[in-house]
């Protein structure tokens, strides 16, 4: 089962843990990951954030990745939801989460969707500080963070 | 349909002032021949179609240069910052 929303409205983790864990005595794993918005980045204090965003290749790509992490890991559920529009510090803006039957492919799963979403899903971050709004730059660490798994690609 | 339809975001939506536009598809063979002809008609377009761009044809992303038919679409946009 995969679950893909992208949004403006907030998402609870509760909710989406409950659809991971409904019905499903087979997984004894379940790992999750929240983005959320921070006060500060490296330039500034980061007073709002807004998400833009690729209508129709946003949702294709999430699903994508999720096909692609199947393929890899024993992934039975996965469930990504992205909130788009205008943020403030200290609010949700990502939902990563995988169920497995073990651990393993849980912890790995729930990274590699992350490390292809931050590189590969069409989202542009937009940055309010006191000084004006800037585009986000695109890191090199993500970069890197998400080619280790292609040349980890050997399973 | 005898056009290529060319979407722009975030920053570069910016600098372009534009967010989506049609091209006549005969004038455009392949992704790099789209950029050119893009910079041709509006040159003050050069240096920001210059920086570090992707690009996706039909919403997948593609890093080589493909053929365009009419029809497609084309998204420019800077690296994606999600997540």
């Amino acid at each position: 089962m995969i679950h893909i929303a992208v949004q403006e409205d907030d998402f609870s983790v509760q909710k989406e843990y409950d659809r991971l864990c409904e019905a499903n005595s087979q997984d004894g794993a379940i790992v999750f990951f929240v983005g959320r918005v921070r006060d500060v980045s490296e330039r500034q204090e980061v007073t709002a954030m807004t998400l833009e965003h690729y209508p129709g290749m946003t949702e294709k790509c999430l699903h994508e990745l999720a096909n692609e992490a199947k393929t890899r890991w024993s992934l039975s559920r996965i469930r990504i939801i992205h909130r788009v529009g205008r943020l403030l510090p200290a609010e949700q803006i990502v939902f990563v989460a995988v169920s497995s039957p073990n651990r393993g492919a849980a912890f790995q799963g729930a990274e590699f969707l992350m490390d292809y979403l931050k590189t590969q899903a069409p989202f542009w971050k937009k940055e309010e500080s006191p000084t004006g709004a800037h585009w986000v730059d695109a890191k090199e660490s993500d970069r890197t963070k998400a080619d280790q798994w292609i040349k980890n690609k050997l399973k | 349909m005898s056009t290529i339809t060319v979407k722009f975001f975030a920053r570069l939506k910016e600098q372009t002032g534009v967010a989506e536009m049609t091209i006549p598809a005969e004038k455009i063979q392949t992704l790099n021949g789209l950029k050119h002809y893009l910079v041709s008609q509006h040159p003050d377009w050069e240096i920001d179609l210059g920086h570090p761009m992707m690009a996706a044809v039909n919403q997948s992303m593609v890093n080589n240069n493909p053929d365009l038919n009419a029809g497609d679409e084309v998204a420019f946009f800077p690296p994606v910052t999600g997540g």
